[in-house]
């Protein structure tokens, strides 16, 4: 069971901000493979992925990173802090 | 060191008075405060600003740590403020405390560099005209290289 998070407008185009999901994925690609299949919804939400960033386990990282033993994977559009 | 991710308003004075205290070999301290700004052709209504819980500290955390390291601090202060705000309302400050200003200044330079696009915050701007979230810019990204 991996935990899964939106945020921002991946958020609403989702249209939930978490969701605990059953996967096999091995990376975040497969991941994100697994989840656009799902529903259109999430086919548009991530459809271009140069605009969406992902961190795993609370971490940025890139979308060939390995799911290995992770618990939590987050998906959302670039940070607009300060 | 002090993070704070908050939805509370924060007092820059005592903030800055506080932060200034008790670092008798620190000679410059720098503050930075950043203000919700009206738009000039779409009056903004209200800037909603979504984040991460515990991403976000732990992330702030990491380039505070960086920042003690790389420019010799003794000292930071970040604090975020979260949730609905409104124009003129600060949003965040940063406060830095080295020996010299020049690693006081640049320390704060950097923290808002990094703070502006690898901490996990969105804003959403609405406006009389509608709602949305605001893009992250080139120059933000840029930004970065040069540290």
């Amino acid at each position: 069971m991996m935990d899964v998070l939106y945020f921002a407008w991946v958020r609403e185009r989702i249209g939930l901000p978490r969701e605990k999901i059953e996967t096999e994925a091995k990376t975040v690609a497969d991941l994100v493979a697994e989840l656009r299949a799902r529903e259109d919804r999430y086919d548009l939400a991530f459809s271009d992925l140069t605009a969406l960033r992902v961190a795993v386990d609370q971490t940025l990282t890139d979308f060939d990173a390995s799911l290995d033993g992770a618990r939590e994977v987050a998906f959302f559009p670039p940070m607009t802090g300060g | 060191m002090r993070i704070s991710v908050q939805d509370a308003p924060f007092d820059l004075g005592k903030e800055s008075t506080d932060f200034a205290q008790g670092h008798t070999d620190m000679g410059a301290i720098v503050t930075f405060t950043g203000v919700v700004r009206d738009l000039p052709d779409d009056p903004l209504e209200v800037m909603e600003i979504e984040h991460y819980p515990g991403m976000t500290e732990s992330a702030l955390r990491e380039m505070a740590q960086t920042a003690v390291a790389r420019f010799s601090l003794g000292d930071v202060l970040v604090i975020h403020r979260y949730g609905p705000l409104y124009p003129g309302e600060m949003i965040m400050m940063v406060a830095t405390a080295a020996r010299h200003r020049k690693d006081a200044f640049e320390a704060a330079e950097f923290l808002m560099d990094y703070l502006k696009s690898r901490a996990p915050f969105w804003k959403r701007e609405v406006t009389t005209q509608g709602a949305d979230w605001v893009a992250s810019k080139d120059e933000d990204e840029d930004a970065l290289s040069r540290w």
